[in-house]
């Protein structure tokens, strides 16, 4: 076995460890601990995906002595790998970007406490990307959670307890269906690792036992995860925990906690009930109308958000909507385009959050948008960062909001009759209000009219890490953009390596 | 030519402007203004936003005898939650009707796996507990990850209750109210209680690979005499051999030890290197290999999880 073949269980493990040494180191010490274990896992995920690339197939890895039914083991293919490469430098971005203000929203005792719930939630989100098992995805869901709150909560302001508490009660809602939907898939095929359950179902299907049984583990499977990644009815925590949060913390909340869920459902779907099992139990079509709606009520919230972080959180939720449409469209071509919209959406929603709050920070820490007048002017590199993200957001030629909606339509002509206009109407209705409140926000903060006062002639430059963090991400985003049919190629891979 | 409209505020163009200049006002619409008095003209303006008692606004919105929305949609609310509820609980009945009986030996989850746990469990990983070979050998990753979770949510608890050193200083001068009065029959009883019950959870946890027991159930009990020690003595005399560099000492060195023993394992194991850590003759104290180590890792680090919840809770710190 070749050393890089270690790597993904090298990175979650390291992770793991990382957080447990930092319980005793001061702020700043975490701090580098964390961006150097980040980096790390950065650079395996990049060597395991050229290695997977090279053999052209996936591995599994034996946690342990013991081989798979018996033992743990994790899975790496090309979309496990691909996926863990950019979840892991949106992580490290998203820290470098909000560095400064980690430190001075958090409480100087607290500080390190910060970092061992980022540690041990990238370690989670590597381990549920990865994870070849079910009861281990669960487990990680867990640990995924948990920090999840704790770096919601961890900004000592009266909104941010409530809007942790929200989150945990959705979110324990949506682990609870999960976690039963797993006991009874276990009951009913006697195995937790993905492969046998997926022959157990299959001759379940067959043989048509347990039919009732196996529906209602589908749904309750769904529905967990959908709670989980806040599809649209189950949407009410988000505004106030992204908004409320120090913006490391929303950026990856947004950009990776909630997608990490979508991904687990895609492997579930692909690896361990069968896509066209999913496809003819209908939950697919569950998901795509809520989605559509989602897409639609996210940005019809977003316009009438006052607040410019709101207005990014419910956009989130339109966002949200469009990969569980794609999902919906139940054709390869719809969980492709799904697949590369979850990576569109976290390398550009934590530039916005970024770049939001640079200008905030220009504007007094205000965040309505009369304070906003002007910002760009203020803090130039934040407000080139924001008109970036937000035509990309909106769908503009050159980047990646672009691919992923043209894969989406063409996926939608690909799907069954009755769902190709709809789809189509609901995607062009969305991008148009998606331009109206991105829109209306650039216009905003490149207006240097009635600009208050108090911080008319203030500049705002932004420090070295925040600037390389907006660079990195603006470039990551014409990447995308531009390089888009290598990475679909990727990801179609990938996704015929799971089935 | 143009003529000037009346009710120019409320033409589509005019709310579409102010939307773009994001000059709406939140308020429109939704509150009846009280007339003006006196007190509300300052300086050239008219509306002062710092007047608006916002406790009374909530109160009154919230009253639901005037606000029949506010009414009606709470009805509905409890209505549907019930309906909710009901549904969920007639489909899982409906779902646990349709399972395998329990126990039945020819059900799905009596299968290969199970079988090699049973049989071959203390031959390969040398305990002759099958739950803890199953838990802490087969399925390591799985309890690593489960440890971490109590270790995270213990951070959680941190973050939410850990007091910065003026508050610590404030808790101090009020905590003494309340530390235990001196009562005879409680230390007494303690005194004999505590050393069995820690003498009783350190063998729960050294013989977690020969009896029902481990790592996690002994921790508990650990935990629990301790805090029965802290609310008989008080603070100050735990202090003196359970104090923060202790606790942060035990805690830290024993998940450290566990993470370096795991990532031993996960890389020897999945290598095929041969483990430099002896399996032992099954039925020994001194046998299972890294078992034995794993169940002390996790005892310690759930004893001072409990004790930590406690103290936390009572005065936000050791």
């Amino acid at each position: 076995m070749s050393l890089v073949q270690n790597f993904p269980c090298f990175s979650i493990v390291i992770c793991m460890a990382a957080g447990i040494f930092s319980t005793p180191l001061k702020g700043k010490q975490a701090k580098r601990m964390t961006l150097a274990v980040v980096t790390m896992v950065a650079m395996m995920s990049v060597l395991t995906l050229l290695y997977v690339m090279d053999a052209g197939g996936s591995f599994v890895y034996t946690m342990g002595r013991f081989p798979a039914p018996w033992g743990n083991e994790i899975r790496a293919g090309i979309l496990e790998t691909l996926l863990a490469t950019i979840f892991s430098l949106v992580m490290l971005f998203s820290l470098l970007g909000g560095m400064d203000q980690v430190f001075r929203d958090i409480d100087e005792t607290k500080v390190n406490l910060y970092f061992i719930l980022v540690d041990l939630l990238l370690s989670s989100l590597l381990a549920i990307i990865y994870t070849n098992d079910l009861f281990t995805g669960y487990v990680f869901v867990e640990i995924n959670t948990i920090a999840a709150c704790g770096m919601i909560m961890i900004r000592r302001s009266g909104r941010s307890l409530i809007a942790a508490t929200r989150y945990m009660v959705m979110s324990l809602i949506g682990s609870g269906l999960f976690l039963i939907g797993l006991a009874m898939l276990y009951d009913i095929s006697g195995h937790l690792l993905m492969e046998n359950v997926h022959e157990a179902v299959t001759h379940l299907v067959q043989t048509g036992e347990y039919g009732i049984p196996l529906l209602v583990i589908i749904s309750f499977i769904t529905v967990g995860l959908a709670i989980k990644s806040g599809l649209y009815p189950f949407h009410s925590w988000m505004p106030d925990a992204y908004g409320y949060s120090t913006i490391s913390s929303s950026s990856i909340l947004s950009a990776l906690v909630s997608k990490s869920y979508i991904i687990l459902l895609i492997k579930i779907f692909y690896r361990v009930i069968g896509f066209d099992n999913i496809v003819i139990s209908k939950i697919v079509n569950v998901l795509f109308v809520f989605g559509l709606v989602g897409m639609v009520m996210g940005s019809v919230s977003a316009i009438m958000a006052k607040d410019i972080y709101k207005m990014i959180a419910y956009s989130s939720i339109a966002q949200i909507g469009y990969i569980y449409m794609g999902i919906g469209l139940a054709t390869e071509e719809g969980m492709i385009a799904a697949v590369f919209h979850v990576l569109t959406h976290a390398i550009t929603k934590s530039l916005l959050f970024l770049s939001a709050k640079g200008l905030t920070v220009a504007s007094g820490r205000k965040r309505s948008f009369s304070a906003l007048q002007g910002a760009a002017f203020r803090n130039p590199l934040a407000g080139a960062a924001f008109l970036v993200g937000s035509l990309s957001m909106v769908g503009t030629p050159m980047l990646a909001g672009f691919i992923s909606k043209l894969l989406f339509a063409m996926a939608a002509l690909g799907a069954t009759s009755e769902k190709v206009l709809i789809t189509l109407i609901v995607l062009a209705v969305s991008t148009i209000l998606n331009a109206v409140y991105f829109l209306h926000t650039v216009v905003r903060i490149y207006t240097p009219v009635n600009v208050p006062e108090e911080y008319k002639y203030m500049r705002v430059h932004a420090s070295p890490g925040t600037a390389a963090a907006l660079f990195w991400l603006i470039f990551l985003n014409f990447f995308m953009g531009m390089m888009s049919q290598p990475i679909t190629d990727l990801i179609r891979f990938g996704i015929e390596m799971f089935a | 030519m143009s003529r000037i409209r009346d009710d120019y505020e409320h033409s589509l163009w005019c709310r579409l402007v102010r939307w773009v200049n994001g000059e709406t006002d939140p308020m429109k619409g939704k509150m009846e203004m009280e007339p003006l008095r006196e007190s509300d003209l300052i300086g050239d303006s008219v509306y002062n936003p710092d007047r608006l008692d916002r406790k009374k606004v909530e109160q009154y919105l919230e009253d639901t005898e005037k606000n029949t929305e506010i009414r009606a949609f709470r009805v509905l609310y409890s209505m549907a939650s019930v309906a909710l509820c009901l549904l969920l609980i007639a489909v899982l009945l409906l779902a646990v009707s349709w399972l395998p009986v329990l126990g039945d030996p020819n059900g799905p989850n009596n299968n290969e796996v199970s079988a090699r746990y049973v049989e071959k469990g203390m031959e390969e990983s040398g305990a002759v507990n099958m739950v803890t070979n199953m838990i802490l050998s087969y399925r390591g990753f799985d309890t690593f990850g489960e440890t971490c979770v109590l270790f995270i949510a213990a951070t959680c608890v941190i973050v939410l209750l850990r007091k910065n050193e003026e508050e610590i200083e404030n808790a101090r001068e009020t905590d003494w109210k309340y530390e235990p009065k001196p009562d005879a029959i409680l230390q007494k009883t303690t005194l004999v209680l505590v050393p069995i019950i820690f003498l009783y959870g350190f063998y729960i946890i050294l013989n977690g690979h020969l009896s029902p027991g481990g790592g996690f159930s002994g921790g508990a009990t650990i935990g629990a005499g301790l805090i029965l020690y802290v609310t008989t003595f008080g603070f100050h005399k735990t202090q003196r051999f359970f104090g923060e560099k202790t606790y942060e000492i035990v805690k830290v060195g024993a998940l450290s030890l566990y993470s370096v023993t795991m990532i031993y394992y996960f890389y020897t194991g999945a290598n095929q290197i041969r483990s430099m850590i002896p399996l032992g003759t099954p039925g020994n104290i001194l046998s299972s290999g890294m078992i034995l180590p794993i169940n002390i890792f996790v005892g310690l680090e759930v004893a001072c999880t409990m004790y930590a919840f406690f103290a936390l809770f009572r005065r936000g710190g050791m």
